[in-house]
């Protein structure tokens, strides 16, 4: 039933990305009955190539394309994303949390921030309730739609001993994108390990298996994998007209389009905006505004390990086992606005503790603390982080990728906000595993970054950000932007199920507006 | 906020990225342990060379339960990597070369803890850092070692930890 299309069809809505936003965005329109070109730039895996080895699964998936880091991103690994058919979902751990009502009026209820750039959304929180509803249950959302929580493995259970312990009362094994019994075609959870290497039995939800293939039931979707998306091209009157991609032999053509809607995650996609420019769009693509490529927010996060007098095996089971919510809400007598999650992370295997527990330490202190590797618990810290202008994705001035293009230059410096809320999730993090009876713990910095949003942010007034309220770029009316690179701020929550939701309620805008003949 | 994350080398590293590199047609240095039975053979590396790294991987990380053979699978990566990377066995031989001339004396003839001093005052160098790198990713990384230490490996084939020991933390009270 996959269908294919003409490069001169210029019917056809051009998705570029595969993933939580390009993915659900491609089936909700061809659902519709909408004609839709997905370009992904990298492979088209099966389960059959997902195997339980880190390092393996980290190669192939990983997006390891040149990018120069600055600030307080990680060196040599700025972003963790994914260069592959389903895109970031291959990897996502599957937490799945709406955001808070205030958090969509982050301006109004945290006030002015010196330094932060914060805007309000323009959405009201109730008009996503729906959205959100249809996203838990396409992906299967545990605790939603009567779906059951999945069972809490030992890492969890150390985590809601401290929690209890601290008098903490909203802790659970979280609203989880995986089966806790068959649903969808796909298998319950058997609490293999290894999440964000790719599910090996999919009972995690990935659009690598159920989004795309959906979309190619209807005969309205062609996927192309390997294909780089360059650039986007427009005409005389400002829409774009199609974009050149790169295929796998390193071939450029030219796909005709109605509609282009870029999910990139959040450094390529303000960086095909940019290299994109032209005379009548000179600063970038859809960027009259300045915002794009800015405001790069990746969460406020952390880890903390905890060795505890009694085995966890922390690398059994669901990777990301439960949730504490306690800290989450707008409280500023902490000394910060907006707030945190604690949510259990593994230890990626023996060498993955020893080089995260504590990176570069040594010598015969750390190796007895290895040796404990059977009792280590770990936590990560996933917290609101400020908008700032400084915050973004640059073009390189001379170092060119192998199509070349300028390679993106990412920088993320801490807010003074964001320090704060560390500081008292990591003191939070430690309390937890020490209530529950721990004999050391470790505070280790971020991780490379996973939750990558803001650099093409929603904004109500053109002058403040790249799309509006419906995705759609202020300066080019048939060109979306349908990833978390539109988040006006960042929330709490871990961001996939509101990218679904928001890709889902784009797809019926979209869909509208091409009925009406508005596009 | 300082840069103590892990650089994406180390990263790579530690996800068991680091392939083995090119095989030597040539060996240069062989060091045998028939008492335990394992030799380790170097292409780049001299035998002194090796066993002045493997005696560094074990002051890095050291475990009284781990005998020299899985340190020497550290050596034969580093030897492995510089064969195929000038850069890095230019780095080795350096750093190798700063062990022995730290003293005035012979590495391997220092005392414990003066080898240790001197291992110490190494560190942020290329060379801490190219056999803190591989020690991590090739003793921690090594099956054998991994699942002493409790680590389990691939799952799915035994139908993961649903019926084997996800939740039986029984030191636990109930919560």
């Amino acid at each position: 039933m996959a269908k294919t299309y003409d490069l001169n069809d210029d019917s056809v809505v051009v998705v570029v990305g595969s993933g939580a936003g390009g993915g659900t965005l491609s089936n909700e329109l061809a659902q519709k009955g909408i004609d839709v070109v997905c370009l992904e730039a990298g492979p088209r895996l099966s389960l059959d190539d997902i195997v339980n080895d880190g390092g393996e699964m980290f190669a192939k998936l990983t997006w390891l394309d040149k990018r120069v880091d600055t600030g307080d991103l990680v060196p040599g690994l700025p972003l963790w994303v994914c260069k592959t058919v389903g895109g970031t979902t291959v990897h996502w751990a599957g937490a799945s949390l709406r955001f808070q009502e205030h958090e969509w009026r982050a301006r109004s209820t945290y006030g002015d921030i010196p330094g932060a750039n914060l805007l309000d959304w323009p959405i009201e929180g109730h008009e996503m309730e729906r959205f959100y509803s249809t996203a838990e249950d396409k992906i299967g959302v545990t605790g939603t739609h009567g779906i059951p929580r999945l069972p809490a493995n030992n890492n969890f259970k150390v985590m809601a001993l401290g929690a209890k312990r601290l008098g903490y009362t909203q802790y659970h094994t979280g609203n989880m994108g995986i089966n806790s019994e068959p649903r969808d075609g796909r298998p319950a959870c058997q609490q293999i390990g290894f999440c964000m290497m790719g599910c090996a039995i999919g009972a995690k939800w990935s659009t690598l298996y159920t989004e795309i293939p959906k979309a190619e039931t209807t005969g309205h979707f062609e996927l192309r994998p390997d294909s780089m998306v360059l650039k986007i091209n427009h005409d005389k009157s400002g829409k774009v007209t199609g974009v050149v991609y790169a295929d796998k032999d390193g071939n450029s053509h030219e796909q005709k389009a109605r509609i282009v809607a870029i999910a990139g995650n959040s450094v390529e996609t303000p960086r095909l905006l940019l290299n994109s420019e032209s005379s009548m769009f000179p600063d970038g693509l859809a960027n009259s505004s300045g915002q794009a490529g800015k405001n790069f927010m990746r969460h406020t996060t952390g880890a903390v390990y905890g060795i505890m007098p009694g085995s966890v095996h922390l690398d059994r089971g669901t990777q990301m086992a439960g949730i504490i919510l306690d800290e989450a809400g707008h409280d500023p007598n902490r000394g910060f606005a907006a707030g945190y999650l604690l949510q259990t992370l593994p230890g990626f295997g023996l060498a993955g503790v020893v080089a995260n527990m504590s990176p570069g330490a040594w010598g015969r202190e750390y190796a007895r603390d290895i040796e404990q590797y059977r009792n280590v618990a770990c936590m990560w810290i996933v917290g609101e982080d400020m908008p700032q202008e400084k915050n973004g994705v640059t073009l390189h001035g001379s170092e060119k990728d192998q199509y070349g293009l300028p390679i993106p230059v990412g920088n993320v410096e801490d807010h003074a906000n964001d320090a704060a809320m560390r500081n008292h999730a990591y003191k939070t993090g430690r309390a937890v595993y020490e209530a529950g009876g721990a004999t050391k713990v470790y505070e280790r910095l971020p991780f490379a970054s996973t939750h990558n949003l803001g650099t093409c942010r929603m904004a109500a007034n053109p002058r403040d950000g790249v799309v509006d309220a419906s995705g759609r770029a202020h300066d080019v009316a048939n060109l979306y932007i349908s990833d978390g690179s539109q988040f006006t701020t960042g929330a709490t929550e871990n961001p996939t199920l509101t990218i679904v939701a928001l890709a889902i309620r784009q797809a019926g805008i979209i869909g509208d507006r091409m009925a009406k003949g508005e596009v | 906020m300082s840069k103590l994350g892990i650089s994406r080398r180390d990263f790579l590293q530690t996800s068991g990225l680091v392939t083995a590199g090119v095989v030597a047609s040539s060996l240069v240095g062989t060091i045998v342990e028939p008492r335990v039975a394992w030799s380790m053979a170097t292409s780049v590396l001299d035998a002194s060379q090796a066993r002045k790294l493997l005696v560094m991987a074990r002051h890095l990380f050291p475990h009284d339960s781990l005998g020299d053979q899985y340190y020497a699978v550290v050596v034969e990566a580093l030897d492995a990597q510089a064969a195929a990377d000038k850069d890095v066995g230019k780095t080795l031989l350096d750093g190798i070369a700063k062990l022995d001339g730290a003293r005035g004396i012979d590495f391997l003839a220092l005392s414990d803890g003066s080898q240790l001093e001197v291992i110490e005052a190494l560190e942020g160098t290329d060379f801490f850092g190219t056999v803190h790198g591989a020690t991590v990713n090739n003793l921690y990384g090594n099956p054998l070692v991994y699942r002493n230490f409790g680590f389990e490996g691939s799952s799915v084939e035994f139908g993961g930890y649903l019926e084997r020991g996800f939740d039986d933390a029984g030191w636990l009270p109930d919560v």
